[in-house]
């Protein structure tokens, strides 16, 4: 079937099979391989992406309920120029990743959590963040990050 | 703090900062690509059909089926594999002479022996098609009773291979003087006498591993791209295992989403993929999905521990008697008979013991293989041991950081030799506690416990300590030659200057999210007088690095670190030379500064290194016989193990109505030696801890009675999230290392070496009171619940 | 993991899903959110032959003050309802617990017609419209029809609905206050080993989630308190008459006692919240 999505801002229609998940059309249509899949259960929150701003799990979303929606990857959170995000500068500022494989995931699942909560405390970031798991960090600095950037206020929509 | 430290830092040096890591930007910004990321066009993809029975015998294996279905090039059983192989899958570590392994083939042949053992293979154009076609497959089994229970399994009431005659694989004994044990628990006034279970786990890397093969059929060679730690030790045992001349491996290992030890291994996939593209002459690609992670890929610890203390009546520990029994799965993986071994020695812990006995016998089952995950034995030991010492202070009516200080290895003591053989190279473990307590408030914890106690509070507080050393930095080669393991346990690295003054470090390490590239070029910066970022580290892949013994044990910093420090020092040897040359001094005159020669005494007479690069490269005015550029190796071969050690305090509150257990402050002192980047050592404590706590309150590896795993995905296989954990505050002491030049130790593994007798400790602490005194591990709501129950009948607990 | 290959239709209006529907109600499954389907299909546990794609329906995604009560349109998401003003004032009880659903992501995603029809014992939607007495607007090829939540629930995985209809609205009467929610786990992300969802308002109505094959009320609870007795005492007879599910998180025995305490917890704050 024919889709078209928007990602990170650019558009494009693609012939899918029906039952193409969103991540594999992200990474195998798009070429966008930023965005892993971590389990197949829903439950680990590596391949978090944002519709139309807001987290989803796109590995529990078929390329077409995408049709016509927009989507953001990590791919799309740095400037044009290559600035990193701030979430993303936060992360590098607090150690906020080691194997680098949640990371993606973890980071739009921040942007669409300080949206929705832009002052928020260390508890409410810590189950903002119950649906993505880390094995290499223990959570403390990516906890860290995500205050940080609240604090900072810097946060861009 | 500066990202980059690009000012003029090398005179005070940049190791021991925390700078920001390199590796960073490319991993935040979905630039760095894993296997799985790989475009290989024209690639196969591999699907594995999987024994769903824990013990059967493989009557007969159809995959017409599945050749009919749409996209499938070919599909194959393990009888239609078995010429394809130059040996069994190997074990690089038969721990005694008469050792048990049976052959172990990457498609079985007659019989399966565990569920997730492949019995058939699928390539196709995609994966869904593979998974389509994997159906099709029709496989008659005839089934056989499981070893499953451990303990039952050792008994051999059922063997777990019906060729094995015992499923005892071996018995490992370390008794430097059995009459001491014996005199000790005759003359010991106080004994304690445990059993504990280390349950399975599943490493649970959040990278499911991948593997992708890309032959070249006319020149004969193959590019192996595997989500592994170990792509030169993988390079070899490829080539014997399939028969391919190793030189004609080349493996790559791209970014590598965590291993924990999960990917210290030599898979069946890896094999397939090879011996697949060489027969099909196609890339061929197998990217593993989690539920099949959990059947394919590697499980830690399961063990069964018995552990006796025979002290004095102030709770002096005299000696330690250890029995194990340790689970080693249907088959011998790479290390899997020695995990046990790696924590044989350091069951007495901290403490200052006299006499030691040790036994392990390892035990097939029908159960994924078992082998090396984070910690590899020391956790299992530091588990036993720390323990203990708690009900050793409970027999002796002691507090708990009482009977340790009673009983630590003196400070002044060191280098220790122990009872067990070892030479603990440097410790202050009473400093560590001192400084663990200190943090967390020690005293005003036990005072609000006390509180909490005398209103019959719901919510009861626990205090869980646990003092730990480890052994890491694997590893001398002549211990691991007395030890029976099959390699040896150096590292290389090659440091060269390049003709703009910019340097490149070759390293055997195989980084896989430990920051490697930060920290070598935090070393080289110093040594050099050159900024980190001019540092190029080159690394996991065995063309560009042929030599390397790869990442695990806690052992790149201090054995591969040390490595290209040794190289770094050669390289500076050798513009000194170059630089005494064009000065016209001699080389004992000049001193370096900064990356720059100066003459004693005469400091506007100087050379800078990236001149002297230069000047080597050109090689138009070079000593009498020295040869063009400044380049140096080195290969390192650790004298002793290094000893990190600390103190990890836990504080719980435990609902005693429903018995959930909240970890609610974590404090650690952990000592490593000297810190290259205090950030990252941060980093590793932290997620060291919540791996401990994982296994203390979380995690298990389920196997129901027939042998099937019924912790398969992430819904039932509980790794804790944000939500489940506290922030940490941690300390640190710096007692350096004699044992190499840079004075480091290891900090891979010690936060879950010592995390999880922290936590249980402190949940038997909360419920002390209530008579429990033990509760197994994970302690899930219900066993706490259960536990109060059965201790205090009549309080609301179950029974 | 990628599910097995479908026909997949998207559906414009409830007509056009009903007649898709009606074509082969046994191979043919609703998609919304898809947070119960896809994760079955992707293991392959569920294989329908035809997906019919609801998500885009218009006119089915409110939250919406009916008077006496609260409508609720199949479409809603569990981040819509919790966010929800109308439910946050007058139904407090749903608002909060669709904020307790799964994780961020999964509320983003999942809607409240989905998670009732799939009909979960372990959900936690179900539990509170059941504890608010709620009642389902069902379509289907026989017309509308009303059916209370009490009767909704069948069994495990089973409800009310047949092959061929499909849950359009949730009505639920409004209780601003005298509500209260207890769900136990062992991580933030899974679904309860035991929930209570309590509404205590004249009379008390108290839901249990995974206390059994479905969503169930603790009667024995509930007619103690008719009678008068105090929380505690009502609260100790929760499980009474149940027969929990055992699995790795916790046994049946275990379960029956996390009722008692879970609720007598529930409606300790029903009743605080209440006063």
């Amino acid at each position: 079937m024919q889709v078209t999505v928007t990602v990170n801002g650019t558009t494009g229609s693609h012939d899918v099979e029906t039952r193409m998940l969103l991540v594999h059309y992200l990474r195998e249509v798009r070429g966008l391989t930023g965005t892993n899949v971590g389990c197949d259960t829903t439950s680990c929150g590596a391949c978090t992406v944002l519709l139309n701003g807001e987290s989803v799990k796109s590995c529990t979303m078929l390329a077409a309920q995408a049709d016509g929606e927009e989507i953001t990857t990590i791919e799309g959170m740095a400037a044009p120029d290559g600035t990193l995000h701030p979430i993303q500068e936060a992360f590098r500022e607090h150690h906020g990743l080691q194997c680098g494989f949640c990371t993606p995931g973890m980071v739009m699942a921040i942007a669409s959590f300080l949206k929705e909560h832009p002052d928020p405390t260390e508890a409410e970031v810590r189950e903002g963040l119950e649906g993505n798991l880390c094995r290499c960090t223990g959570y403390h600095n990516i906890v860290q990050a995500a205050l940080a950037v609240a604090r900072a206020g810097e946060l861009v929509s | 703090m500066s990202a980059t430290m690009t000012e003029d830092t090398p005179a005070k040096g940049v190791v021991g900062t925390r700078m920001l890591r390199r590796e960073d930007p490319a991993l935040l910004s979905g630039e760095a690509r894993y296997v799985h990321d790989l475009v290989v066009p024209g690639a196969l993809h591999m699907a594995v059909v999987r024994s769903p029975y824990a013990h059967a015998r493989v009557t007969s294996v159809d995959v017409s089926g599945a050749l009919g279905m749409p996209g499938v090039a070919a599909a194959f059983s393990g009888a239609d594999l078995a010429g394809e192989w130059g040996s069994a899958m190997p074990c690089a570590w038969p721990v005694t002479a008469d050792m048990q392994s049976p052959p172990h083939f990457p498609v079985a042949l007659n019989e399966a022996c565990y569920v997730g053992d492949a019995v058939a293979v699928v390539l196709a154009g995609s994966q869904a098609e593979a998974q389509d076609a994997a159906g099709a497959v029709a496989v008659v089994y005839e089934e056989l009773p499981a070893a499953v229970d451990l303990e039952d399994a050792a008994s051999d009431r059922v063997l777990a291979h019906s060729d094995l005659s015992s499923n005892r694989a071996y018995t490992w004994e370390l008794t430097p003087d059995a009459d001491a044990v014996t005199r000790a628990f005759d003359a010991a006034a106080v004994t304690v006498k445990e059993r504990y279970v280390q349950q399975r786990l599943i490493p649970a890397a959040m990278e499911p591993r991948g593997v992708c093969v890309v032959p070249q059929p006319f020149g004969g060679e193959y590019l192996v791209y595997s989500a592994t730690q170990i792509p030169h030790i993988l390079r070899t045992m490829l080539g014997i295992t399939a028969g391919v001349p190793e030189e004609r491996i080349r493996v790559v290992a791209p970014s590598v989403g965590g291993g924990f030890g999960s990917k210290l291994d030599v898979y069946a996939e890896e094999l397939l993929c090879l011996v697949l593209s060489r027969r099909l002459r196609k890339p061929v690609r197998w990217s593993e999905e989690r539920s099949e992670a959990a059947q394919a890929t590697i499980h830690g610890r399961g063990q069964v521990q018995e552990i006796e203390l025979a002290a004095d009546t102030d709770g002096r520990v005299q000696a330690v008697r250890v029995r194990l029994l340790a689970d080693m799965g249907a088959y011998m993986q790479l290390v899997t008979p020695g995990v046990p071994l790696l924590g044989a020695f350091l069951y007495h812990g901290v403490y200052d013991v006299a006499a030691y006995s040790f036994t392990c016998t390892g035990v097939f089952t029908n159960k994924t293989p078992t082998d090396a995950y984070r910690g590899a034995g020391r956790p299992e030991a530091t588990y036993a041991i720390e323990r203990a010492m708690d009900a050793l202070a409970r027999k002796v009516g002691t507090d708990p950081a009482e009977v340790r200080r009673r009983n630590f290895i003196g400070a002044d003591k060191f280098p220790y030799a122990s009872a067990a053989g070892l030479l603990f190279d440097s410790g202050n473990y009473e400093g560590a506690l001192d400084a663990a307590l200190e943090l967390v408030d020690y005293e005003g914890l036990r005072e609000e416990q006390a509180r909490r106690r005398g209103q019959g509070a719901s919510k009861l507080l626990g205090v869980g300590l646990s003092s730990y050393v480890e052994m890491c930095g694997l590893a001398p080669s002549r211990v691991l030659a007395s030890l029976n393991y099959v390699a040896g346990g150096w590292e290389a690295a090659t440091v060269r200057m390049l003709p703009t003054g910019k340097v490149q470090v070759v390293t055997g390490a195989t980084p896989h999210g430990q920051g490697h590239v930060t920290s070598w070029s935090m070393i080289i910066a110093d040594k050099l007088g050159v900024s980190p970022e001019d540092v190029e580290v080159l690394h996991s892949d065995t063309a560009v690095s042929p030599l390397g013994l790869d990442t695990y044990g806690s052992r790149s910093l201090a054995v591969g670190g040390t490595a290209i420090a040794l190289a770094a020092d050669r390289l500076i040897d050798k513009a000194r030379l170059l630089a005494a040359h064009r000065l016209e001094v001699a080389p004992e005159d000049l001193e370096l500064s900064s990356g720059q020669f100066s003459v004693r005494g005469s400091p506007s007479s100087a050379m800078a290194l990236g001149a002297l690069a230069f000047e080597a490269f050109t090689a138009h005015d070079l000593p009498q016989g020295m040869e063009p550029n400044l380049e140096a190796s080195a290969t390192y071969d650790p004298t002793n193990f290094t000893f990190p050690f600390g103190t990890h305090v836990a504080v719980v509150e435990v609902d005693a109505e429903t018995g959930k257990v909240d970890l609610v402050r974590y404090s650690a002192v952990d000592d490593c030696g000297n810190q290259i980047n205090p950030l990252i050592v941060d980093g590793q404590v932290h997620g060291g801890i919540v791996q401990g706590v994982a296994q203390a309150l979380f995690e298990e590896a389920v196997y129901d009675d027939d042998g099937n795993l019924l912790t398969t995905t992430f819904t039932d296989y509980l790794v804790p999230a944000a939500s489940e954990v506290p922030s940490f505050s941690l300390g640190r002491t710096v007692t350096p290392s004699p044992s190499n030049p840079l004075g480091v130790k290891g900090i891979g593994e010690a936060g879950t070496i010592a995390s999880t007798p922290a936590v249980v400790n402190a949940v038997v602490d909360a419920l002390s009171h209530l008579g429990v005194v033990d509760i197994a591990m994970p302690v899930t709501p219900e066993r706490v619940w259960r536990s109060i129950g059965a201790a205090a009948p009549g309080t609301g607990g179950g029974r | 993991m990628i599910p097995a290959s479908f026909e997949y239709r998207r559906a414009g209006s409830v007509e056009e899903a009903l007649g898709w529907l009606a074509e082969d109600p046994d191979s043919t499954k609703l998609l919304a959110g898809g947070h119960s389907l896809l994760p079955l299909m992707k293991l392959r546990l569920a294989t329908p032959g035809v997906l019919v794609d609801v998500g885009r329906i218009p006119g089915l995604n409110y939250v919406r003050d009916d008077g006496d009560h609260v409508a609720i349109g199949a479409l809603t998401r569990h981040r819509d309802l919790e966010v929800s003003d109308v439910a946050r004032g007058h139904v407090p009880l749903l608002a909060h617990v669709a904020g307790q659903v799964g994780d961020p992501q999964v509320r983003h995603r999942g809607t409240i017609g989905g998670s009732l029809a799939h009909g979960d014992p372990a959900s936690d939607l179900p539990a509170a419209v059941l504890a608010l007495d709620g009642t389902m607007v069902v379509d289907g090829p026989r017309g509308r029809r009303e059916v209370q939540a009490a009767d909704f629930f069948r069994g495990f995985l089973e409800t009310a609905l047949a092959p061929d209809e499909m849950l359009t609205e949730v009505r639920v009467h409004k209780a601003p206050a005298g509500w209260g929610f207890q769900k136990f786990n062992r991580r933030a992300q899974d679904w309860a080993i035991v929930g209570v969802a309590a509404v205590v308002n004249g009379d008390a109505r108290v839901a249990l989630v995974n206390m059994g094959p479905t969503t169930l009320r603790a009667r024995a609870t509930e007619e103690a308190l008719d009678a008068g007795a105090n929380i505690a005492d009502a609260a100790a007879r929760a499980a009474e008459g149940l027969d929990p599910p055992s699995d790795l998180n916790g046994s049946a025995e275990y379960r029956r006692h996390l009722a008692t305490v879970l609720v007598r917890r529930a409606l300790e704050e029903a009743t605080a919240a209440r006063g």
